[in-house]
Protein backbone atom coordinates (compact mmCIF):
# COMPACT_ATOMS: atom_id res chain seq x y z
CA UNK A 1 0.00 0.00 0.00
CA UNK A 2 1.69 3.45 -1.38
CA UNK A 3 0.21 6.64 0.12
CA UNK A 4 1.17 10.20 -0.94
CA UNK A 5 0.48 12.81 2.05
CA UNK A 6 0.02 16.20 2.20
CA UNK A 7 -0.24 18.90 5.20
CA UNK A 8 -0.16 22.86 4.23
CA UNK A 9 -2.90 24.05 7.21
CA UNK A 10 -0.81 26.13 9.29
CA UNK A 11 2.88 28.02 8.41
CA UNK A 12 4.58 24.35 7.38
CA UNK A 13 4.06 22.77 4.33
CA UNK A 14 4.82 18.78 4.37
CA UNK A 15 4.88 16.31 1.70
CA UNK A 16 5.24 12.11 2.63
CA UNK A 17 5.23 9.10 0.81
CA UNK A 18 4.45 6.06 2.84
CA UNK A 19 4.62 2.90 1.40
CA UNK A 20 3.13 -0.21 3.87
CA UNK A 21 5.26 0.52 7.28
CA UNK A 22 8.30 2.25 6.25
CA UNK A 23 8.40 6.26 5.10
CA UNK A 24 9.87 6.40 1.72
CA UNK A 25 10.54 10.25 2.17
CA UNK A 26 9.19 13.15 3.76
CA UNK A 27 9.98 16.76 2.77
CA UNK A 28 8.97 19.84 5.49
CA UNK A 29 9.55 23.33 5.40
CA UNK A 30 8.84 25.76 8.05
CA UNK A 31 8.89 29.11 6.00
CA UNK A 32 6.95 32.09 5.31
CA UNK A 33 6.36 31.42 1.42
CA UNK A 34 3.45 30.54 0.38
CA UNK A 35 1.71 27.00 -0.34
CA UNK A 36 1.11 27.57 -3.42
CA UNK A 37 4.69 28.13 -4.52
CA UNK A 38 6.02 25.65 -2.43
CA UNK A 39 3.75 22.31 -2.12
CA UNK A 40 3.69 21.15 -5.67
CA UNK A 41 7.64 21.93 -6.17
CA UNK A 42 8.15 20.00 -2.51
CA UNK A 43 6.25 16.83 -3.91
CA UNK A 44 8.27 16.80 -7.81
CA UNK A 45 11.21 17.48 -5.61
CA UNK A 46 10.25 14.38 -3.51
CA UNK A 47 9.05 12.22 -6.25
CA UNK A 48 12.02 13.11 -8.11
CA UNK A 49 14.37 11.52 -5.84
CA UNK A 50 11.97 8.46 -5.20
CA UNK A 51 11.41 8.03 -8.99
CA UNK A 52 8.42 7.33 -8.13
CA UNK A 53 5.34 6.64 -10.93
CA UNK A 54 2.30 8.34 -9.22
CA UNK A 55 0.06 5.94 -10.84
CA UNK A 56 1.45 3.00 -8.34
CA UNK A 57 -0.40 5.42 -5.30
CA UNK A 58 -3.28 3.48 -4.16
CA UNK A 59 -4.43 7.40 -2.21
CA UNK A 60 -3.63 10.78 -1.61
CA UNK A 61 -3.81 11.87 1.65
CA UNK A 62 -4.38 15.24 3.01
CA UNK A 63 -4.87 17.04 6.67
CA UNK A 64 -8.29 18.47 6.14
CA UNK A 65 -8.43 20.99 8.32
CA UNK A 66 -8.72 23.49 10.46
CA UNK A 67 -5.92 25.51 9.55
CA UNK A 68 -5.09 28.53 7.76
CA UNK A 69 -8.21 28.67 5.07
CA UNK A 70 -6.17 29.25 2.22
CA UNK A 71 -3.26 27.01 3.46
CA UNK A 72 -6.24 24.51 3.71
CA UNK A 73 -7.92 24.75 0.19
CA UNK A 74 -3.85 24.98 -1.69
CA UNK A 75 -3.47 21.32 -0.23
CA UNK A 76 -7.37 20.33 -0.59
CA UNK A 77 -7.20 21.50 -4.38
CA UNK A 78 -3.58 19.39 -4.58
CA UNK A 79 -5.29 16.68 -3.59
CA UNK A 80 -8.37 17.30 -5.24
CA UNK A 81 -6.86 17.82 -8.41
CA UNK A 82 -4.02 14.75 -8.50
CA UNK A 83 -6.87 12.30 -7.57
CA UNK A 84 -8.71 13.42 -10.70
CA UNK A 85 -6.15 12.87 -12.63
CA UNK A 86 -4.79 9.60 -11.26
CA UNK A 87 -8.25 8.58 -10.39
CA UNK A 88 -7.42 7.12 -6.69
CA UNK A 89 -9.65 7.83 -3.84
CA UNK A 90 -8.21 10.65 -0.90
CA UNK A 91 -8.21 9.92 2.64
CA UNK A 92 -9.17 13.34 4.45
CA UNK A 93 -7.08 13.76 7.97
CA UNK A 94 -8.10 15.53 10.85
CA UNK A 95 -4.84 18.20 11.41
CA UNK A 96 -5.03 17.60 14.98
CA UNK A 97 -5.33 14.31 14.88
CA UNK A 98 -2.14 14.15 12.72
CA UNK A 99 -0.59 16.17 15.26
CA UNK A 100 -1.48 14.46 17.97
CA UNK A 101 -0.35 11.12 15.80
CA UNK A 102 3.43 12.96 15.91
CA UNK A 103 3.46 12.02 19.53
CA UNK A 104 2.57 8.45 19.44
CA UNK A 105 1.96 6.19 22.49
CA UNK A 106 2.96 9.19 24.48
CA UNK A 107 1.86 8.53 28.43
CA UNK A 108 -0.76 10.92 29.41
CA UNK A 109 -2.92 13.89 27.24
CA UNK A 110 -2.02 14.76 23.85
CA UNK A 111 -3.01 18.76 23.38
CA UNK A 112 -2.12 19.71 20.12
CA UNK A 113 -2.75 23.92 19.76
CA UNK A 114 -2.86 25.87 16.58
CA UNK A 115 -3.37 29.69 16.34
CA UNK A 116 -6.77 30.45 14.78
CA UNK A 117 -6.28 34.60 15.43
CA UNK A 118 -9.29 35.74 17.21
CA UNK A 119 -7.93 34.85 20.53
CA UNK A 120 -8.85 30.84 19.74
CA UNK A 121 -7.03 27.94 19.19
CA UNK A 122 -7.98 25.39 17.06
CA UNK A 123 -7.35 22.37 19.57
CA UNK A 124 -8.61 18.78 20.95
CA UNK A 125 -7.95 16.56 23.36
CA UNK A 126 -5.55 12.90 22.50
CA UNK A 127 -4.54 9.63 24.22
CA UNK A 128 -2.88 6.90 23.32
CA UNK A 129 -4.93 3.55 24.68
CA UNK A 130 -3.31 0.29 23.33
CA UNK A 131 -1.09 2.17 20.98
CA UNK A 132 -4.30 3.30 19.42
CA UNK A 133 -5.06 7.49 19.30
CA UNK A 134 -7.75 8.01 21.01
CA UNK A 135 -10.18 11.17 20.70
CA UNK A 136 -11.05 12.34 23.94
CA UNK A 137 -12.19 15.75 22.88
CA UNK A 138 -13.24 16.43 19.16
CA UNK A 139 -11.29 19.25 17.54
CA UNK A 140 -12.75 22.48 17.56
CA UNK A 141 -12.13 26.50 17.82
CA UNK A 142 -12.06 27.58 21.52
CA UNK A 143 -10.02 30.20 23.74
CA UNK A 144 -7.23 28.92 24.98
CA UNK A 145 -8.15 29.77 28.97
CA UNK A 146 -11.07 27.45 28.22
CA UNK A 147 -9.05 24.66 26.82
CA UNK A 148 -6.38 24.92 29.72
CA UNK A 149 -9.34 24.73 32.08
CA UNK A 150 -10.48 21.47 30.41
CA UNK A 151 -7.60 20.02 31.23
CA UNK A 152 -6.74 20.95 34.69
CA UNK A 153 -10.91 18.93 35.26
CA UNK A 154 -8.84 16.00 34.06
CA UNK A 155 -6.01 15.97 36.60
CA UNK A 156 -3.85 14.08 33.85
CA UNK A 157 0.01 15.50 32.51
CA UNK A 158 -1.15 16.94 29.02
CA UNK A 159 1.98 17.62 26.06
CA UNK A 160 1.52 20.39 23.98
CA UNK A 161 2.52 21.07 20.45
CA UNK A 162 1.63 23.26 17.53
CA UNK A 163 2.11 26.38 16.29
CA UNK A 164 -0.33 27.71 18.81
CA UNK A 165 2.53 27.09 21.76
CA UNK A 166 4.79 29.75 21.58
CA UNK A 167 1.74 31.73 20.99
CA UNK A 168 -0.21 30.92 24.50
CA UNK A 169 2.93 29.86 26.60
CA UNK A 170 3.21 31.88 29.00
CA UNK A 171 -0.63 31.43 29.72
CA UNK A 172 -0.29 27.94 29.68
CA UNK A 173 2.47 28.34 32.68
CA UNK A 174 0.51 30.34 34.30
CA UNK A 175 -3.01 28.47 34.18
CA UNK A 176 -2.20 24.99 34.18
CA UNK A 177 -2.34 23.35 37.04
CA UNK A 178 -1.55 19.56 35.71
CA UNK A 179 1.68 18.44 35.30
CA UNK A 180 2.66 19.59 31.32
CA UNK A 181 5.26 19.48 29.29
CA UNK A 182 6.59 20.70 25.28
CA UNK A 183 7.03 18.76 22.51
CA UNK A 184 10.23 19.25 20.66
CA UNK A 185 11.50 21.23 17.76
CA UNK A 186 10.83 17.62 15.68
CA UNK A 187 7.89 16.82 16.60
CA UNK A 188 6.13 20.00 17.52
CA UNK A 189 4.61 20.83 14.21
CA UNK A 190 2.63 19.55 11.47
CA UNK A 191 4.46 16.84 9.65
CA UNK A 192 2.99 15.02 6.30
CA UNK A 193 4.49 11.83 7.73
CA UNK A 194 1.81 11.74 11.10
CA UNK A 195 -0.77 12.42 8.31
CA UNK A 196 0.43 9.60 5.73
CA UNK A 197 0.72 7.11 9.22
CA UNK A 198 -2.48 7.59 10.58
CA UNK A 199 -4.15 7.58 6.88
CA UNK A 200 -2.73 3.98 6.62
CA UNK A 201 -4.84 3.15 9.78
CA UNK A 202 -8.02 5.29 8.07
CA UNK A 203 -7.07 3.33 4.91
CA UNK A 204 -7.75 -0.29 6.66
CA UNK A 205 -10.87 1.17 8.17
CA UNK A 206 -11.91 2.28 4.41
CA UNK A 207 -12.23 5.21 5.28
CA UNK A 208 -11.53 7.09 2.39
CA UNK A 209 -13.60 9.23 0.13
CA UNK A 210 -13.16 10.51 -3.73
CA UNK A 211 -11.64 13.25 -5.00
CA UNK A 212 -14.77 14.82 -5.97
CA UNK A 213 -16.59 15.01 -2.48
CA UNK A 214 -13.49 15.97 -0.64
CA UNK A 215 -13.29 19.30 1.24
CA UNK A 216 -11.54 20.64 3.88
CA UNK A 217 -13.19 21.01 7.40
CA UNK A 218 -12.45 24.71 8.70
CA UNK A 219 -14.75 24.33 11.75
CA UNK A 220 -15.21 28.17 11.53
CA UNK A 221 -18.01 30.29 9.40
CA UNK A 222 -16.77 32.93 7.18
CA UNK A 223 -16.54 36.46 8.71
CA UNK A 224 -19.72 37.63 6.50
CA UNK A 225 -21.42 34.52 7.07
CA UNK A 226 -20.85 35.07 11.05
CA UNK A 227 -22.49 38.46 10.89
CA UNK A 228 -25.15 37.98 8.34
CA UNK A 229 -26.43 35.02 11.12
CA UNK A 230 -25.60 37.08 14.48
CA UNK A 231 -27.92 40.23 12.28
CA UNK A 232 -30.50 37.85 11.74
CA UNK A 233 -30.24 36.37 15.51
CA UNK A 234 -30.90 40.15 16.23
CA UNK A 235 -33.17 40.50 13.75
CA UNK A 236 -35.46 37.94 15.51
CA UNK A 237 -34.87 39.46 19.21
CA UNK A 238 -36.99 42.13 17.75
CA UNK B 1 -1.40 18.17 -37.94
CA UNK B 2 -2.60 17.20 -34.79
CA UNK B 3 -5.19 18.31 -32.48
CA UNK B 4 -4.48 20.57 -30.19
CA UNK B 5 -6.95 20.31 -27.06
CA UNK B 6 -6.87 22.37 -24.16
CA UNK B 7 -8.35 21.95 -20.72
CA UNK B 8 -9.19 25.16 -19.22
CA UNK B 9 -9.84 26.03 -15.21
CA UNK B 10 -11.26 29.62 -14.36
CA UNK B 11 -11.91 30.74 -10.21
CA UNK B 12 -11.41 34.23 -10.49
CA UNK B 13 -14.46 34.84 -9.14
CA UNK B 14 -17.70 33.85 -8.39
CA UNK B 15 -18.04 31.04 -11.14
CA UNK B 16 -16.00 28.06 -10.98
CA UNK B 17 -15.58 27.44 -14.76
CA UNK B 18 -14.15 24.57 -17.25
CA UNK B 19 -14.03 24.11 -20.69
CA UNK B 20 -11.95 21.89 -23.52
CA UNK B 21 -11.13 23.74 -26.48
CA UNK B 22 -9.92 22.58 -30.23
CA UNK B 23 -7.17 24.27 -31.77
CA UNK B 24 -7.77 27.32 -30.39
CA UNK B 25 -11.21 28.48 -31.41
CA UNK B 26 -13.59 25.39 -30.96
CA UNK B 27 -14.93 24.61 -27.96
CA UNK B 28 -15.91 21.32 -26.97
CA UNK B 29 -16.76 21.89 -23.47
CA UNK B 30 -17.66 24.93 -21.59
CA UNK B 31 -19.25 24.04 -18.05
CA UNK B 32 -20.10 26.93 -15.57
CA UNK B 33 -20.82 27.02 -11.85
CA UNK B 34 -21.90 30.19 -10.72
CA UNK B 35 -22.26 31.51 -7.33
CA UNK B 36 -24.48 34.45 -7.47
CA UNK B 37 -27.23 33.44 -5.66
CA UNK B 38 -24.78 32.19 -2.79
CA UNK B 39 -23.50 35.96 -2.88
CA UNK B 40 -26.58 37.59 -3.32
CA UNK B 41 -27.77 37.74 0.14
CA UNK B 42 -24.43 39.65 1.04
CA UNK B 43 -25.32 41.91 -2.35
CA UNK B 44 -21.57 41.20 -3.84
CA UNK B 45 -19.00 38.77 -3.51
CA UNK B 46 -17.64 37.33 -0.41
CA UNK B 47 -14.21 36.19 -1.13
CA UNK B 48 -14.15 33.45 1.47
CA UNK B 49 -17.42 32.04 0.40
CA UNK B 50 -16.44 32.10 -2.86
CA UNK B 51 -13.28 30.26 -2.54
CA UNK B 52 -15.28 27.83 -0.70
CA UNK B 53 -17.79 26.97 -3.46
CA UNK B 54 -15.02 26.59 -5.61
CA UNK B 55 -13.30 24.06 -3.73
CA UNK B 56 -16.83 22.20 -3.75
CA UNK B 57 -17.61 22.47 -7.09
CA UNK B 58 -13.85 22.34 -8.86
CA UNK B 59 -13.84 18.57 -9.42
CA UNK B 60 -17.50 18.13 -10.36
CA UNK B 61 -16.86 20.83 -13.22
CA UNK B 62 -13.72 19.29 -14.42
CA UNK B 63 -15.30 15.82 -14.87
CA UNK B 64 -18.34 17.39 -16.32
CA UNK B 65 -16.20 19.50 -18.96
CA UNK B 66 -14.11 16.23 -19.92
CA UNK B 67 -17.22 14.36 -20.51
CA UNK B 68 -19.12 16.32 -22.49
CA UNK B 69 -16.12 17.13 -24.70
CA UNK B 70 -16.23 13.17 -24.98
CA UNK B 71 -12.55 13.07 -24.28
CA UNK B 72 -10.36 12.29 -21.13
CA UNK B 73 -7.17 13.58 -19.64
CA UNK B 74 -5.01 11.33 -22.18
CA UNK B 75 -6.12 13.25 -25.18
CA UNK B 76 -5.54 16.72 -23.61
CA UNK B 77 -2.12 18.42 -24.25
CA UNK B 78 -2.22 21.44 -21.92
CA UNK B 79 -3.47 22.61 -18.99
CA UNK B 80 -4.29 26.12 -19.00
CA UNK B 81 -5.63 28.27 -15.55
CA UNK B 82 -6.32 31.61 -14.79
CA UNK B 83 -3.72 33.04 -12.23
CA UNK B 84 -4.82 36.96 -12.17
CA UNK B 85 -5.96 39.01 -11.60
CA UNK B 86 -8.64 38.44 -9.41
CA UNK B 87 -9.64 37.12 -6.01
CA UNK B 88 -6.41 35.62 -4.76
CA UNK B 89 -8.26 32.97 -2.58
CA UNK B 90 -10.24 32.22 -5.61
CA UNK B 91 -7.49 32.30 -8.07
CA UNK B 92 -5.56 29.65 -5.76
CA UNK B 93 -8.23 27.28 -6.10
CA UNK B 94 -7.87 26.59 -9.45
CA UNK B 95 -4.10 27.58 -9.45
CA UNK B 96 -3.39 24.32 -7.65
CA UNK B 97 -5.91 22.20 -8.99
CA UNK B 98 -4.50 22.65 -12.64
CA UNK B 99 -1.18 22.63 -11.57
CA UNK B 100 -1.78 19.18 -9.70
CA UNK B 101 -3.97 18.17 -12.90
CA UNK B 102 -1.09 18.67 -15.12
CA UNK B 103 1.85 17.29 -12.84
CA UNK B 104 -0.37 14.55 -12.37
CA UNK B 105 -1.28 13.78 -16.18
CA UNK B 106 2.84 15.00 -17.21
CA UNK B 107 1.19 17.92 -19.06
CA UNK B 108 2.57 21.48 -19.41
CA UNK B 109 0.60 24.35 -17.29
CA UNK B 110 0.05 27.26 -18.84
CA UNK B 111 -0.95 30.22 -16.87
CA UNK B 112 -3.84 32.54 -18.30
CA UNK B 113 -4.37 36.63 -17.64
CA UNK B 114 -8.27 36.89 -17.02
CA UNK B 115 -8.85 39.90 -19.62
CA UNK B 116 -6.33 37.91 -21.69
CA UNK B 117 -9.01 35.26 -21.55
CA UNK B 118 -12.20 37.94 -21.71
CA UNK B 119 -10.87 39.30 -24.75
CA UNK B 120 -9.62 35.99 -26.64
CA UNK B 121 -13.90 35.13 -25.57
CA UNK B 122 -14.03 37.41 -29.49
CA UNK B 123 -12.17 34.26 -31.21
CA UNK B 124 -15.13 31.62 -30.31
CA UNK B 125 -17.59 32.62 -32.50
CA UNK B 126 -15.95 35.09 -34.93
CA UNK B 127 -13.36 32.73 -37.12
CA UNK B 128 -12.00 36.19 -38.82
CA UNK B 129 -11.31 38.37 -36.33
CA UNK B 130 -7.18 38.33 -36.12
CA UNK B 131 -5.08 41.15 -34.19
CA UNK B 132 -4.72 43.67 -34.58
CA UNK B 133 -8.23 45.10 -33.34
CA UNK B 134 -9.62 47.19 -30.55
CA UNK B 135 -11.37 45.80 -27.50
CA UNK B 136 -13.33 47.41 -24.37
CA UNK B 137 -12.62 45.17 -21.66
CA UNK B 138 -15.87 46.05 -19.10
CA UNK B 139 -16.37 44.12 -16.03
CA UNK B 140 -17.17 44.17 -12.34
CA UNK B 141 -13.97 44.32 -11.83
CA UNK B 142 -12.14 45.78 -15.08
CA UNK B 143 -12.23 48.60 -17.21
CA UNK B 144 -9.78 48.62 -20.07
CA UNK B 145 -9.46 50.16 -23.29
CA UNK B 146 -6.66 48.23 -24.99
CA UNK B 147 -5.50 47.31 -28.72
CA UNK B 148 -4.50 43.56 -29.20
CA UNK B 149 -1.57 44.14 -31.10
CA UNK B 150 -1.16 40.48 -31.35
CA UNK B 151 -2.21 36.88 -29.68
CA UNK B 152 -0.97 37.96 -25.85
CA UNK B 153 0.18 41.79 -26.85
CA UNK B 154 -1.53 44.41 -26.02
CA UNK B 155 -1.17 48.00 -25.63
CA UNK B 156 -3.28 49.45 -23.36
CA UNK B 157 -4.64 53.08 -23.93
CA UNK B 158 -7.38 53.81 -21.25
CA UNK B 159 -8.29 52.55 -17.56
CA UNK B 160 -10.30 53.61 -15.06
CA UNK B 161 -9.34 55.88 -12.28
CA UNK B 162 -11.79 54.13 -9.79
CA UNK B 163 -14.76 52.08 -9.85
CA UNK B 164 -14.93 49.21 -12.96
CA UNK B 165 -18.02 49.85 -15.28
CA UNK B 166 -19.44 46.66 -13.49
CA UNK B 167 -18.90 47.86 -9.97
CA UNK B 168 -21.20 51.44 -10.85
CA UNK B 169 -23.84 49.02 -11.73
CA UNK B 170 -23.72 47.27 -9.00
CA UNK B 171 -23.51 50.25 -6.69
CA UNK B 172 -26.72 51.73 -7.84
CA UNK B 173 -28.57 49.09 -8.55
CA UNK B 174 -27.67 48.24 -4.87
CA UNK B 175 -28.92 51.88 -4.25
CA UNK B 176 -32.14 51.52 -5.85
CA UNK B 177 -33.02 48.67 -4.38
CA UNK B 178 -32.39 46.52 -7.35
CA UNK B 179 -30.03 43.68 -5.60
CA UNK B 180 -26.97 41.98 -6.87
CA UNK B 181 -26.05 41.94 -10.08
CA UNK B 182 -26.84 44.99 -11.00
CA UNK B 183 -25.71 45.32 -14.69
CA UNK B 184 -28.44 42.79 -16.01
CA UNK B 185 -31.12 44.47 -13.08
CA UNK B 186 -30.28 48.16 -14.68
CA UNK B 187 -30.17 47.16 -18.34
CA UNK B 188 -33.93 45.68 -17.83
CA UNK B 189 -35.36 48.12 -15.92
CA UNK B 190 -34.11 50.71 -18.44
CA UNK B 191 -35.89 49.22 -21.06
CA UNK B 192 -38.67 50.93 -19.11
CA UNK B 193 -36.97 54.27 -18.82
CA UNK B 194 -36.53 57.68 -20.31
CA UNK B 195 -32.62 57.47 -20.78
CA UNK B 196 -32.69 61.64 -21.46
CA UNK B 197 -34.52 62.05 -18.05
CA UNK B 198 -32.13 63.26 -15.95
CA UNK B 199 -28.58 64.62 -17.35
CA UNK B 200 -25.41 62.86 -15.09
CA UNK B 201 -22.36 63.43 -15.84
CA UNK B 202 -19.70 62.44 -17.97
CA UNK B 203 -16.35 63.00 -16.78
CA UNK B 204 -13.28 63.33 -18.37
CA UNK B 205 -10.33 62.37 -16.48
CA UNK B 206 -7.13 64.16 -17.29
CA UNK B 207 -5.05 64.65 -19.77
CA UNK B 208 -5.47 61.05 -21.21
CA UNK B 209 -8.76 60.95 -23.16
CA UNK B 210 -9.34 56.77 -23.10
CA UNK B 211 -9.34 56.84 -19.36
CA UNK B 212 -12.42 56.53 -17.78
CA UNK B 213 -14.73 57.66 -14.22
CA UNK B 214 -17.36 55.88 -13.07
CA UNK B 215 -17.22 57.14 -9.23
CA UNK B 216 -18.66 60.46 -10.42
CA UNK B 217 -21.48 59.92 -11.60
CA UNK B 218 -22.52 56.79 -9.30
CA UNK B 219 -21.87 59.79 -6.61
CA UNK B 220 -24.83 61.81 -8.80
CA UNK B 221 -27.15 59.05 -8.90
CA UNK B 222 -27.05 58.66 -5.19
CA UNK B 223 -27.16 62.85 -4.57
CA UNK B 224 -29.99 62.57 -7.02
CA UNK B 225 -31.95 59.78 -4.57
CA UNK B 226 -30.76 61.73 -1.79
CA UNK B 227 -31.66 65.04 -2.51
CA UNK B 228 -35.44 63.17 -3.91
CA UNK B 229 -35.48 61.90 -0.24
CA UNK B 230 -35.06 65.12 1.41
CA UNK B 231 -37.46 66.73 -0.55
CA UNK B 232 -40.16 63.81 -0.05
CA UNK B 233 -40.20 63.00 -3.82
CA UNK B 234 -40.88 60.09 -5.55
CA UNK B 235 -38.25 58.64 -8.13
CA UNK B 236 -39.02 57.15 -11.14
CA UNK B 237 -36.51 54.13 -11.18
CA UNK B 238 -36.58 53.38 -14.81
CA UNK B 239 -35.91 56.56 -15.74
CA UNK B 240 -33.14 56.82 -13.30
CA UNK B 241 -31.62 53.58 -14.53
CA UNK B 242 -31.93 54.43 -17.96
CA UNK B 243 -30.30 57.40 -17.74
CA UNK B 244 -27.58 56.04 -15.76
CA UNK B 245 -26.99 53.75 -17.98
CA UNK B 246 -27.00 55.78 -20.78
CA UNK B 247 -24.28 58.12 -18.89
CA UNK B 248 -22.03 55.11 -18.67
CA UNK B 249 -22.64 53.76 -22.26
CA UNK B 250 -22.57 57.10 -23.84
CA UNK B 251 -18.54 57.20 -22.14
CA UNK B 252 -17.75 53.62 -23.00
CA UNK B 253 -18.53 54.54 -26.84
CA UNK B 254 -17.16 57.65 -27.40
CA UNK B 255 -14.10 56.79 -25.82
CA UNK B 256 -13.78 53.53 -27.82
CA UNK B 257 -14.70 55.72 -31.21
CA UNK B 258 -12.17 58.35 -30.19
CA UNK B 259 -9.22 55.35 -29.76
CA UNK B 260 -10.43 53.83 -33.09
CA UNK B 261 -10.47 56.60 -34.95
CA UNK B 262 -6.64 58.20 -33.50
CA UNK B 263 -4.99 54.83 -34.06
CA UNK B 264 -6.75 54.16 -37.32
CA UNK B 265 -8.10 50.73 -36.15
CA UNK B 266 -11.21 49.25 -38.57
CA UNK B 267 -12.24 46.11 -35.76
CA UNK B 268 -14.00 47.18 -32.50
CA UNK B 269 -14.55 44.41 -30.03
CA UNK B 270 -16.27 44.39 -26.79
CA UNK B 271 -15.62 41.82 -24.09
CA UNK B 272 -16.30 41.22 -20.72
CA UNK B 273 -19.58 40.55 -18.24
CA UNK B 274 -20.94 44.54 -19.00
CA UNK B 275 -20.41 43.31 -22.88
CA UNK B 276 -23.69 41.43 -22.32
CA UNK B 277 -25.33 44.93 -21.88
CA UNK B 278 -27.98 45.18 -24.50
CA UNK B 279 -27.74 48.82 -24.42
CA UNK B 280 -23.73 48.76 -24.56
CA UNK B 281 -24.22 46.19 -27.68
CA UNK B 282 -26.54 48.21 -29.32
CA UNK B 283 -24.37 51.66 -28.99
CA UNK B 284 -21.10 50.32 -30.21
CA UNK B 285 -22.80 48.76 -32.86
CA UNK B 286 -24.34 51.89 -34.00
CA UNK B 287 -21.66 53.64 -33.45
CA UNK B 288 -19.17 51.29 -35.57
CA UNK B 289 -21.48 51.11 -38.41
CA UNK B 290 -21.55 55.31 -38.13
CA UNK B 291 -17.93 54.94 -38.73
CA UNK B 292 -17.94 51.80 -40.97
CA UNK B 293 -15.77 50.01 -38.72
CA UNK B 294 -16.32 45.94 -37.78
CA UNK B 295 -18.21 45.35 -34.85
CA UNK B 296 -17.33 42.26 -33.01
CA UNK B 297 -18.49 40.85 -29.31
CA UNK B 298 -18.94 37.52 -27.77
CA UNK B 299 -22.41 35.53 -27.08
CA UNK B 300 -23.41 36.35 -23.37
CA UNK B 301 -22.36 33.21 -22.15
CA UNK B 302 -18.93 33.60 -23.07
CA UNK B 303 -19.28 37.54 -21.65
CA UNK B 304 -19.03 36.37 -18.15
CA UNK B 305 -16.32 34.38 -16.55
CA UNK B 306 -16.38 31.11 -18.34
CA UNK B 307 -13.71 28.29 -19.31
CA UNK B 308 -14.01 28.70 -22.94
CA UNK B 309 -12.51 32.23 -23.15
CA UNK B 310 -9.29 30.83 -20.77
CA UNK B 311 -8.93 27.81 -23.17
CA UNK B 312 -8.75 30.12 -26.61
CA UNK B 313 -6.14 32.11 -24.51
CA UNK B 314 -4.25 29.25 -23.71
CA UNK B 315 -4.26 27.81 -26.76
CA UNK B 316 -2.91 31.09 -28.40
CA UNK B 317 0.11 31.45 -25.66
CA UNK B 318 0.66 27.37 -25.56
CA UNK B 319 2.12 28.02 -29.43
CA UNK B 320 3.74 30.68 -28.55
CA UNK B 321 5.69 28.88 -25.99
CA UNK B 322 4.03 30.05 -22.56
CA UNK B 323 4.79 27.30 -19.91
CA UNK B 324 4.26 28.17 -16.28
CA UNK B 325 6.30 25.91 -13.46
CA UNK B 326 5.12 23.86 -10.71
CA UNK B 327 5.10 26.69 -8.48
CA UNK B 328 2.79 29.09 -10.49
CA UNK B 329 1.07 31.11 -8.12
CA UNK B 330 -1.79 33.59 -7.97
CA UNK B 331 -1.41 37.42 -8.86
CA UNK B 332 -4.45 38.92 -7.52
CA UNK B 333 -3.21 41.95 -9.69
CA UNK B 334 -1.63 40.66 -12.76
CA UNK B 335 -0.85 43.29 -15.21
CA UNK B 336 -2.20 42.63 -19.05
CA UNK B 337 0.86 41.16 -20.80
CA UNK B 338 2.55 40.12 -17.78
CA UNK B 339 3.94 36.06 -18.05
Amino acid sequence: MKLLALDSSGMVASVAVLEDEVLLAEYTVNYKKTHSQTLLPMLDAASGMLELDLKTLDAIAVAAGPGSFTGLRIGCATAKGLGLALDKPLISVPTLEALAYNLYDTEGLICPLMDARRNQVYTGIYAFEQHKLKVVENQKAIAVAEMIEKLNERKTPVTFLGDGVPVYREQLEKGMRVPFSFAPAHLNRQRASAVAALAAEYWKQGKTESAREHRPEYLRMSQAERERMERERKKACL
Amino acid sequence: MKDVLILAIESSCDETAAAVTKNGRTILSNIISSQIDLHKLYGGVVPEIASRKHIEKINQVIEEALCEAGVTLKDIDAIGVTYGPGLVGALLVGVAEAKAIAYAAGLPLVGVHHIEGHVSANYIEHPDLEPPFLCLIVSGGHTHLVIVKDYGEFEILGRTHDDAAGEAFDKVARAIGLGYPGGPKIDRLSREGNSDAIAFPRAKIGDNPYDFSFSGVKSAVLNYLNQASMKGEEVNRADLAASFQKAVVDVLVEHTMQAARDYHMDKVAIAGGVASNGTLREAMSRACEKAGLKFYRPSPVYCTDNGAMIGVAAYYEYIKGTRHGWDLNAVPNLRLGER
